[in-house]
C-alpha cells in the first residue's frame, strides 16, 4: 500500500513540476511590455470603481456549514457501505437510525428556509404602460 | 536513512513550516492558504501510517470542508478593504502568554515521548483499513456512531441559527 | 534495492504513458469541442490547421505560450501564480488511481494497467472524492487573488456550487460501493463484468452522479462560475497567457477524468462487451490488455461527446435553481437511492 501512496506522491510532484515547467517556458518565450492601463483591474473598459471586496451574502457561509455536516456524514457512511454486505439487517437498521436523525436536521433547515436562495423577482412591464396612448401617438406622427 | 524517513521528514517540514506561516502571517488569507498545506501534510503522514481511510477523511473533511468554511469566513468579513487583509498588531503580553503555552505543550509532549515505552503495533500492509473501521463502527462502537449523528444534527440546527442572526 | 529500482522504473514508464495520454486526451477534447460546437451550430469550426484542423489544439498551445502574461497591479501576485498550478496539478493527479485495463503478464510478472491500481489495497474512489474537494481551492483562490469583482464572484460561486454537489456525488458513489464492497476502481469494474453495468442496477445513482459531475466540472448548464454573459470570464477574467492556458487545460483534463470515472463506475469500465474466451484472448495477454484499453477509451469518448453535446444544447441555470437542484432534489434523491439499494441488497443477496 505504501508503494501505491508513494507512486501517488511521485505523480503529484511530477504534475506540479510539469505545470511549473510549462509556466517557465511561457515566461521565457513571451514578451513583457506592461503599462499602467494594461495592468489595471479589468472592469469592462471602465475605470475600476471601488474595491472588489464587497460583503457577500451570508448564505454562502450557511451552505458551507451545512455541507460540512453532510461531508462528515458521508465520510462515516463509507466504512459502513464497504462492510454492508457482510453484516445483517442490524447494520441496516443502525444506518437507518443514523440517517433518520440527519434527515430531521435537513428537514428542519429546509422548513426554516435556510436552503432557500434568493429568487429573482422580475418586474414584467405591463403592455398598457409600454404602448403609447393612441392620441399621443397620432400627435407624434403628425409632428414628425 | 531510508526512503520512508526521507518522505516522513519532507511531510514534517511541510507541516511545521506551513503551520508557522499560519500562526505568524499577518495576512489572514495567507494564513488560511498555508493551512491547506498543513492539513495536506498531516494527511500524508496518516497515509504513511497505513491509515488510508483517516488520510482521505482528513482531506475530505478538513481540506474540503472546514478550510472552505474558513476561507468563506475571511471572504465574508466586513472589514475587508483590499487583498492584503491584515490582523492587528499582536501585543507583547500575547507573545509571552502564547510562548509559555507553546513551551508547556511541547514540554508535556516531550515528557510523554520519553516516559512511555512505545510498542509498534502490527500493521496490516496489504489491506485497506476501511473494512476494519466499518466492522468496528457497527459492532463495538455503535453507540458512539449513533451519538455522532445527534451531534451532526445539533450542528445542522446550529448552522440554521447562525443564519437567522445574520 | 533491485526491487525498488524495478518499481521506480515501472512507475516511471507508466507515468510517462499516463501523462502523454492525459495531454493527448485534453488536446483531442479541445478539438472535439470546437468541431462539435461547429456542427451543432451549423458551421464548420476550425478546419484550416492541418488535416481537418487536427493541429488546432497545438496551435492554440503555442499561441498561449507566446502570449504576454498580464497580472493586474491590484492582484495578489503569489497566489495568483499558484492557483493555476493547484487546479491543473489536481486535475492530473486523479489519473493516478484510474485503471486503464486489468493487468498484463510480462515474463510472468503481473503488471497492472494503471499507476496505483493494484487490487485489495485500493481506495480509488475515496481518493478521487478527496481530490475533488481540493480542486475547489484552485478556482476559489484564482478568483480571490485577482482582486476583480467578476473573478471574486466567480470563485465564490464555484466553491459553493462544488460543495453543494459533492454530497450528492458521494451519496451516489456509496450506492455503488455497497454493491461492490470495495472502493477500488478495479474491483468495481470487475464486478460489472458481463454486462452487469452499474447503470442498470443503479439508474437513479447514475443520474445523480452524472448531474453532479457536470456541476463539479463547472460545465454548462452549471457553468455559473464563468458565466460569460454576466461575469465576463468568471474566475479567470484576470488570467492571460499560459496561466489561462493552465485553467483551460485543467477544464478539459477534468472533463476526461469525469468521463473516465463515469465509464469506470457506471458503464463497465474496461470490461469487454463479449467474454474474452469467445475472442480467444488469453488472460493477461498483451492483446487482451489492448482490447480492454480500447474499450475503455471508446467509452470515455462516448461520454465526453455526450458532455459536449449537453453544453451546446442546454442553457445555463440560474443560481437559485442550481442550489435548489443540489440541495432539495439531488441530496434527497441520493438518500432515497441509498436506502433503496440497501433494501435491494438485503432482499436479493
Amino acid at each position: 500500500m505504501l508503494t501505491d501512496f508513494g507512486i501517488i506522491l511521485l505523480f503529484l510532484i511530477i504534475s506540479v513540476l510539469f505545470v511549473g515547467a510549462g509556466l517557465v517556458t511561457a515566461a521565457l518565450l513571451r514578451p513583457s511590455r506592461p503599462n499602467p492601463v494594461k495592468n489595471s483591474t479589468y472592469e469592462c473598459g471602465e475605470h475600476p470603481w471601488g474595491g472588489s471586496w464587497v460583503r457577500f451574502n451570508p448564505r454562502f457561509y450557511v451552505i458551507a456549514l451545512v455541507f460540512l455536516v453532510f461531508d462528515v456524514e458521508l465520510v462515516l457512511l463509507f466504512p459502513w457501505a464497504v462492510v454492508f454486505k457482510d453484516l445483517g439487517w442490524f447494520a441496516f437498521l443502525a444506518m437507518l437510525v443514523f440517517f433518520a436523525v440527519l434527515v430531521v436536521g435537513l428537514a428542519y433547515d429546509w422548513a426554516k428556509g435556510y436552503l432557500e436562495w434568493d429568487k429573482p423577482s422580475p418586474q414584467t412591464p405591463k403592455l398598457e404602460d409600454l404602448v403609447l396612448p393612441k392620441k399621443i401617438f397620432h400627435k407624434q406622427q403628425k409632428d414628425s | 536513512m531510508g526512503l520512508e524517513s526521507i518522505v516522513f521528514y519532507l511531510f514534517a517540514v511541510i507541516v511545521v513550516a506551513s503551520a508557522l506561516v499560519v500562526v505568524l502571517s499577518k495576512k489572514i488569507m495567507y494564513a488560511a492558504f498555508s493551512l491547506l498545506f498543513t492539513l495536506f501534510g498531516i494527511a500524508g503522514m496518516y497515509a504513511m501510517l497505513m491509515a488510508d481511510f483517516i488520510a482521505v477523511a482528513q482531506i475530505m473533511i478538513y481540506v474540503g470542508g472546514i478550510l472552505v468554511l474558513i476561507v468563506f469566513g475571511v471572504m465574508l468579513t466586513t472589514k475587508i478593504t483590499g487583498v492584503d487583509v491584515k490582523t492587528g498588531p499582536t501585543g507583547k503580553l500575547n507573545y509571552i502568554a502564547g510562548g509559555l503555552l507553546a513551551v508547556m505543550v511541547a514540554g508535556s509532549l516531550a515528557w510523554l515521548y520519553t516516559s512511555n515505552s512505545w510498542i509498534s503495533a502490527p500493521v496490516n500492509e496489504t489491506n485497506t483499513s476501511i473494512n476494519a473501521v466499518g466492522n468496528l463502527l457497527l459492532t463495538e462502537y455503535l453507540l458512539a456512531f449513533e451519538v455522532g449523528s445527534v451531534l451532526l444534527l445539533i450542528a445542522l440546527i446550529g448552522a440554521a441559527l447562525i443564519a437567522r442572526r445574520k | 534495492m533491485d526491487s525498488f529500482l524495478y518499481i521506480l522504473a515501472l512507475a516511471g514508464i507508466k507515468l510517462g504513458i499516463v501523462f502523454t495520454l492525459v495531454l493527448l486526451a485534453a488536446a483531442a477534447l479541445v478539438y472535439l469541442e470546437r468541431r462539435i460546437a461547429g456542427i451543432i451550430q451549423d458551421r464548420l469550426g476550425p478546419n484550416r490547421t492541418g488535416p481537418f484542423g487536427l493541429l488546432q489544439p497545438f496551435a492554440d498551445v503555442t499561441k498561449l505560450l507566446m502570449k504576454e502574461d498580464i497580472v493586474p497591479e491590484a492582484a495578489n501576485k503569489k497566489i495568483h501564480g499558484i492557483a493555476p498550478i493547484i487546479t491543473l496539478g489536481v486535475a492530473f493527479v486523479v489519473y493516478a488511481v484510474i485503471p486503464f485495463g486489468d493487468y498484463i503478464l510480462i515474463n510472468g510478472e503481473k503488471i497492472y494497467m494503471g499507476l496505483a491500481t493494484a487490487p485489495d489495497i485500493n481506495i480509488g474512489i475515496l481518493f478521487i472524492l478527496a481530490m475533488t474537494s481540493v480542486g475547489i481551492y484552485g478556482i476559489t483562490l484564482a478568483g480571490w487573488s485577482s482582486n476583480n469583482k467578476y473573478s471574486l464572484i466567480g470563485g465564490l460561486r464555484s466553491a459553493a456550487q462544488m460543495v453543494s454537489y459533492e454530497i450528492a456525488m458521494g451519496l451516489a458513489l456509496v450506492g455503488v460501493v455497497m454493491l461492490t464492497g470495495s472502493f477500488g476502481l478495479s474491483d468495481i469494474v470487475r464486478h460489472q463484468d458481463g454486462w452487469l453495468w452499474n447503470i442498470f442496477t443503479q439508474p437513479l445513482g447514475f443520474i445523480i452522479f452524472l448531474t453532479a459531475s457536470f456541476a463539479e466540472m463547472n460545465r454548462t448548464p452549471f457553468d455559473l462560475p464563468e458565466a460569460d454573459a454576466e461575469l465576463v470570464g468568471g474566475y479567470n477574467t484576470e488570467y492571460s497567457g499560459m496561466k489561462f492556458g493552465m485553467f483551460f487545460l485543467a477544464e478539459y483534463a477534468n472533463m476526461a477524468t469525469s468521463s473516465a470515472i463515469i465509464a469506470l463506475v457506471y458503464l463497465g469500465g474496461w470490461t469487454l462487451p463479449v467474454p474474452a474466451e469467445t475472442l480467444g484472448l488469453e488472460d493477461g495477454s498483451v492483446l487482451l490488455g489492448l482490447a480492454q484499453f480500447v474499450t475503455f477509451i471508446v467509452k470515455i469518448f462516448a461520454m465526453t461527446i455526450f458532455i459536449i453535446w449537453v453544453r451546446w444544447s442546454i442553457p445555463r441555470f440560474r443560481y437559485d435553481q442550481l442550489m435548489h437542484l443540489g440541495w432539495k432534489i439531488l441530496l434527497p434523491l441520493g438518500l432515497i437511492n441509498l436506502v433503496l439499494t440497501a433494501v435491494g441488497i438485503k432482499i436479493f443477496a
